[in-house]
């Protein structure tokens, strides 16, 4: 909402407060206001001029010689590009000295060998935009009426001299869509009066009610309509200062009628419309729902089919107006209009919103409909209108109006104690303090012992409960005044939950073994939804996505981190290590919310490690991967719940892969990426992981219990086994547990030899396992005894025989 | 052979001087010194003087033994220390070349800022409190006081799954899911981060994914100073010890009254400069107490409690605290913007 500052000093007293002031104090009050535009800023020296003479330029076809007075000195002569321009015209002249917007100054100068003493202005260069500029004068120079006087300051009488707060609105504010609602809002603030505008005028000897009957079929959707007869009147331009107020708030001037009831809808925020009597077609207004098909050609001059869902005035027969949206071309009013039926009525929000979306026509009048008029105002606004009417179309309002009205108004009555008031906001205000807030707002009040009972205008249509009583005393109180206090009463322990503070941990083991937090969207493309799924399920789909690329919520993220790596790749940085932790999203049937479940996965590519100058290189391999998740799991108590087991996955390496198990369930999977997988993200040999984190941090874990340092010796023996090349170590080192029986406390592989000196299909894998007892020292026997057990088992299990 | 004996003294010491390495040292030990060396030789001798000179001469052989001793323990300590000086002088490298790298990762920006207000807010009491991202519609728009037909609901235009399902256009839906747990009894204390989403082109400024940040606090006697002072502690904490807060009012569905809050700039400390577009202040969230309706709904009593909330976004945060000019940069994901937010301040 825009609002002149000088036109909002005809509701209020602002002096003493410049537009500066005043918007500051309006921020601080409630509404924000986002800026406060100087309409004549960089503009000096623009009079008006008398165009006495105008003869082409003898070397220019498209340039006029103007000869104009401007009321200082000898007449100018002045080079002229417009079009327009001719003899008679008082003009806006940019005289020598002159300064227009964009720092723009206006000098002598000599075009095509013809001296010009200054410029002509069309209101573009005026600094105001071409859609505000009415449509005589978008392609040419501003030609002001007869009576403007020669050598007086063009901008003032264009009344440009003005400053414009624009108001950022929040929904409940919609009061504030006029001006009287800003003035109320306003000397609120001030704790000044309003001044309400002149609505008489001369009485007629006919009444509106012989030329017109007026029927409202859906009372829902329009519980009050009034119409009112204006006769005589004169089409002609709108006053300046009525242009030039309706171009401050953002609307172009047209005609006198037409440019009268978008000056109500300013001032009143009462939308009107004037139809053209005579081209009305009948003398009866009906108001109806459309039927479905039903067509109206409106004053855009698109036709539109209608459905029962929208609301029409008709002239009992055909629609001439879509109601609170647009009216009908055939009842347009023109420049021949001679009586014109001002309408002002009550329409529900819900039904023009209805119309206004479905035909794509969002305009002031219909915003206003939309979030609701003030009852009380529907009447003054036509009465206001017949005045200027009268006043500027010299029309003849006949006498009364002709009403439909079903519409019960009854203002809200809403109390609250001063006790709440207090307790609310941390205050303790007197209730003379409330009461006086109250009449500054212009709410009538009543006072029961604590209680204070408010009677709300209807224009506060958005104060229903106590708790809005409560907002207009703190926001006019002051928020400032407002004391800083803690929250006082029971304490509450503030703490992470188990599952929240593992997360943490999970990140920070993750960081300090070198990988990078990412965090990409949920939504991505149905293609890449399911790719790496853990459960093959069908991808939930957004009903009305923006884009293919954001239209499906994923069921892994390691696409995504794909794209992560593929991204820095394309960017010289091609050794990666990421990973994320975020939800990934299985459908529950079309009814149920899906099952939202929290995953970890990673990705890394290129260098691990490298220290040039030492000629160290590693690269991202496996084990790489496996060894952080061992050691995330083994931080996390699940060392011995986890295990790895080779499977084949697609998109993944069918040799390089591993399934994740924990406690005996699949969790997630690691591995190489498939080359077909690197070939499309650009990417070299690529690791990823992706496993449910709910599960690992949800697992059970042995509490924490402290095992003394052992006192005795430990034996280790190393061996080397000859094995099967396809054999697993894992298997291998299980049956060297079971075997190893209780003395057997650890066993590692140290190595492992595939080379030339192995017989063909056959390697060596060394594991060196150590004995211990916590009670006592072991002797050898018992060791050559338990070893001798381990022996025999691979041998008898995996065919491993040691290697000589 | 006292003569001798002092003879033999003088050359040991003379040799023992000139010696270079251990090895000739140990040589001269050897000559002198052992069973076979001149001292002994001379000792053989001593038969043949008188029972008065013979402990005078056995006295100061012990003499020249213990001397020449000593003359070789000094210079072996020498050589020893000469020996490691040398071999420390041949171990020399050049410390100016660069050390192992330690290879760590870092934390996302937002995460950081989000840890960072999750443990500020834990040390006020409060705990963290999360919910789905696909939500309910009743969840996010209805238990919030946003009915079906209300304009409001225009402001955050979603991403619908079904009519009733969407994605979360905000995390105040963990709020109604916790008041809802709580069965009206108070306190609630709860601060609840997470990813919400709103149907906008990604742009400098906007992203249809982003993340919030919500506070609630429900209980007897909550009152909106206390939101003002939340707010204070939370300002100074994440934007620094001197900035000041300033609450405008404006418009909520969930809250009644509803505060937008500014921060008093910290580039300009409220002088004036492009951050804060020369006003001094800058927006950093929004607030207000919680609209009985809202309270209601999810089964507390209006009349004995009340409560205030507040929600951010953590994107802005971000981007005013760390100077950061797309909103995009979050969710590329480009190592040369991840790898600047390692460093602890
Ligand atoms: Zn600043």
């Amino acid at each position: 909402m825009f609002v002149s500052y000088k036109w909002l000093q005809d509701y209020v007293d602002l002096s003493g407060i410049t537009p500066a002031e005043l918007a500051e104090k309006i921020t601080k009050s409630g509404i924000e206001v986002e800026g406060v535009e100087v309409l004549n800023e960089g503009i000096r020296g623009v009079v008006v001029g008398h165009v006495l003479e105008r003869e082409q330029h003898p070397n220019a076809d498209k340039l006029n010689k103007c000869l104009v007075d401007i009321g200082e000195g000898e007449p100018v002569q002045i080079i002229c590009g417009a079009s327009n321009v001719d003899k008679d015209q008082k003009v806006a002249v940019a005289t020598v000295g002159a300064v227009l917007p964009g720092n723009f100054k206006i000098k002598k100068a000599k075009l095509r060998g013809e001296e010009s003493n200054g410029m002509i202005c069309s209101l573009q260069e005026l600094g105001i935009e071409s859609k505000l500029v009415a449509k005589e004068f978008s392609e040419g120079i501003y030609v002001f009426h007869q009576d403007a006087e020669v050598g007086t300051d063009a901008i003032e009488l264009l009344h440009r001299d003005d400053q414009v707060l624009e108001l950022g609105l929040t929904p409940n504010r919609s009061d504030c869509l006029s001006l009287l609602g800003v003035a109320y809002e306003v000397a609120a603030i001030l704790g000044r009066e309003v001044k309400l505008p002149e609505t008489d005028y001369a009485k007629s000897n006919e009444n509106a009610s012989d030329y017109i009957r007026v029927d409202v079929e859906a009372t829902e959707d329009s519980p009050l309509y009034i119409a009112k007869i204006i006769k005589n009147v004169k089409i002609k331009p709108s006053p300046l200062w009525m242009q030039g107020r309706l171009m401050a708030s953002g609307i172009r001037p047209h005609n006198n009628v037409v440019d009268i009831t978008n000056y109500i809808l300013l001032e009143y925020g009462q939308p009107l419309h004037a139809f053209d009597y005579g081209r009305l077609g009948s003398k009866q207004i009906l108001v109806r729902r459309a039927k479905d098909g039903e067509i109206i050609q409106t004053l855009d001059e698109a036709k539109r089919e209608l459905t029962s869902e929208h609301l029409l005035i008709t002239n009992g027969q055909e629609p001439v107006a879509l109601a609170g949206v647009m009216g009908g071309l055939d009842s347009e009013v023109q420049s021949d209009t001679k009586t014109v039926l001002l309408e002002s009525a009550y329409f529900k929000g819900a039904t023009v919103r209805k119309a206004s979306k479905d035909h794509n026509l969002r305009s002031e009048a219909s915003a206003r409909f939309e979030k609701g008029v003030d009852p009380n105002r529907v009447r003054a606004a036509a009465e206001r209108a017949a005045h200027l009417l009268a006043k500027y179309a010299e029309g003849e309002v006949l006498a009364g109006s002709v009403e439909a009205n079903t519409l019960k108004v009854e203002p809200a009555v809403v109390s609250v104690t001063l006790e709440k008031i207090n307790r609310v906001l941390g205050l303790e205000l007197e209730m003379k303090e409330v009461e006086d807030i109250f009449a500054r707002l212009q709410f009538e009040t009543n006072i029961d012992n604590n209680t204070i009972i408010v009677t709300v205008p209807t224009r506060r249509g958005d104060i229903t409960i106590e708790e809005d009583l409560i907002e207009e005393v703190a926001r006019l109180f002051g928020y400032d005044n407002l004391k800083s206090t803690l929250p006082i009463g029971s304490a509450t322990p503030g703490h992470l939950t188990a599952y929240q503070n593992k997360r943490r941990i999970v990140r920070r083991f993750l960081e300090g073994a070198g990988l990078n937090q990412a965090i990409t969207y949920s939504l991505t493309s149905g293609l890449k939804a399911t790719q790496f799924a853990l459960e093959n399920r069908e991808p939930i789909r957004l009903a009305m996505p923006m884009s293919e690329d954001h239209s499906t919520l994923r069921l892994s993220i390691v696409p995504q981190l794909l794209n992560v790596l593929k991204y820095n790749a394309a960017r010289q940085n091609d050794s990666l290590a990421v990973y994320e932790i975020g939800d990934v999203f299985f459908s529950q049937g079309s009814d149920n919310l899906p099952e939202e479940r929290e995953h970890l996965a990673g990705a890394l590519t290129g260098l691990w490690q490298s220290q040039p100058w030492q000629g160290e290189k590693k690269i991202v391999d496996f084990f790489v991967v496996k060894g952080i998740l061992e050691g995330l799991f083994a931080k996390l108590g699940l060392e011995k719940a986890i295990e790895f087991r080779q499977t084949g996955k697609e998109g993944m390496h069918p040799g390089r892969t591993a399934e994740i198990y924990l406690s005996g369930s699949s969790i997630g999977f690691v591995g190489q990426t498939h080359p077909t997988v690197e070939k499309e993200y650009d990417l070299k040999e690529t690791y990823v992981f992706e496993l449910s984190l709910k599960a690992i941090l949800e697992a059970e874990v042995e509490p924490l219990h402290y095992q003394s340092i052992p006192r005795y010796p430990s034996i280790t023996r190393d061996i080397a086994l000859v094995i099967d090349k396809d054999k697993a170590a894992g298997e291998l080192e299980s049956i060297i547990i079971d075997a190893g029986g209780a003395l057997l406390k650890e066993v590692h592989v140290f190595d492992l030899y595939e080379g030339e000196r192995m017989e063909a299909g056959k390697k060596s894998i060394a594991f060196s396992l150590k004995y211990f007892d916590p009670e006592r020292t072991l002797t050898d026997e018992e060791v050559v005894k338990a070893h001798d057990k381990v022996l025999h088992a691979v041998k008898e299990k995996a065919g491993a025989v040691l290697r000589g | 052979m006292q003569e001798r004996l002092k003879e033999l003294q003088t050359e040991a010491l003379e040799k023992i001087s000139q010696a270079s390495d251990l090895k000739e040292l140990n040589d001269i030990r050897v000559s002198y010194l052992g069973k076979k060396g001149p001292i002994t030789e001379v000792l053989k001798g001593m038969g043949k003087l008188s029972a008065e000179d013979r402990p005078k001469m056995g006295a100061l052989a012990n003499e020249v033994r213990d001397a020449i001793a000593a003359g070789i323990e000094e210079k072996q300590k020498h050589l020893e220390e000469a020996a490691v000086q040398e071999k420390l002088a041949l171990e020399k490298i050049d410390i100016t070349l660069p050390g192992r790298p330690v290879k760590t990762g870092n934390l996302h920006p937002l995460t950081r800022i989000v840890e960072e207000i999750e443990d500020l807010f834990i040390g006020m009491g409060y705990t963290v409190a999360e919910g789905p991202e696909v939500e309910k519609d009743y969840y996010n728009f209805e238990a919030l006081n946003l009915p079906k037909d209300h304009p409001a609901r225009d402001m955050q235009d979603s991403f619908y799954i079904t009519d009733e399902i969407l994605l979360r256009t905000q995390t105040s839906p963990v709020q109604a899911r916790t008041m809802e747990k709580h069965k009206g009894k108070g306190p609630v204390k709860i601060i609840c981060p997470g990813k919400v989403f709103r149907r906008d082109n990604d742009d400098a400024t906007h992203s249809h994914q982003f993340m919030q940040i919500e506070g609630l606090v429900v209980d007897e006697n909550i009152r909106m100073s206390d939101l003002k002072g939340t707010l204070e502690v939370f300002a100074k904490k994440l934007f620094g010890e001197d900035r000041e807060i300033r609450l405008r009012p404006s418009f909520f569905p969930f809250t009644e009254p509803s505060v937008e809050v500014d921060v008093s700039c910290f580039k300009c400390s409220g002088k004036g400069c492009n951050i804060c577009k020369k006003t001094g202040w800058i927006e950093i969230l929004g607030a207000g107490m919680v609209h009985p309706n809202v309270l209601e709904m999810s089964g507390f009593d209006s009349k004995k409690y009340t409560g205030f909330a507040f929600g951010m976004g953590v994107e802005r945060i971000a981007m005013l605290k760390y100077g950061i000019d797309d909103i995009r940069h979050f969710y590329t994901n480009d190592m040369r913007f991840l790898k600047q937010f390692s460093i602890q301040e």
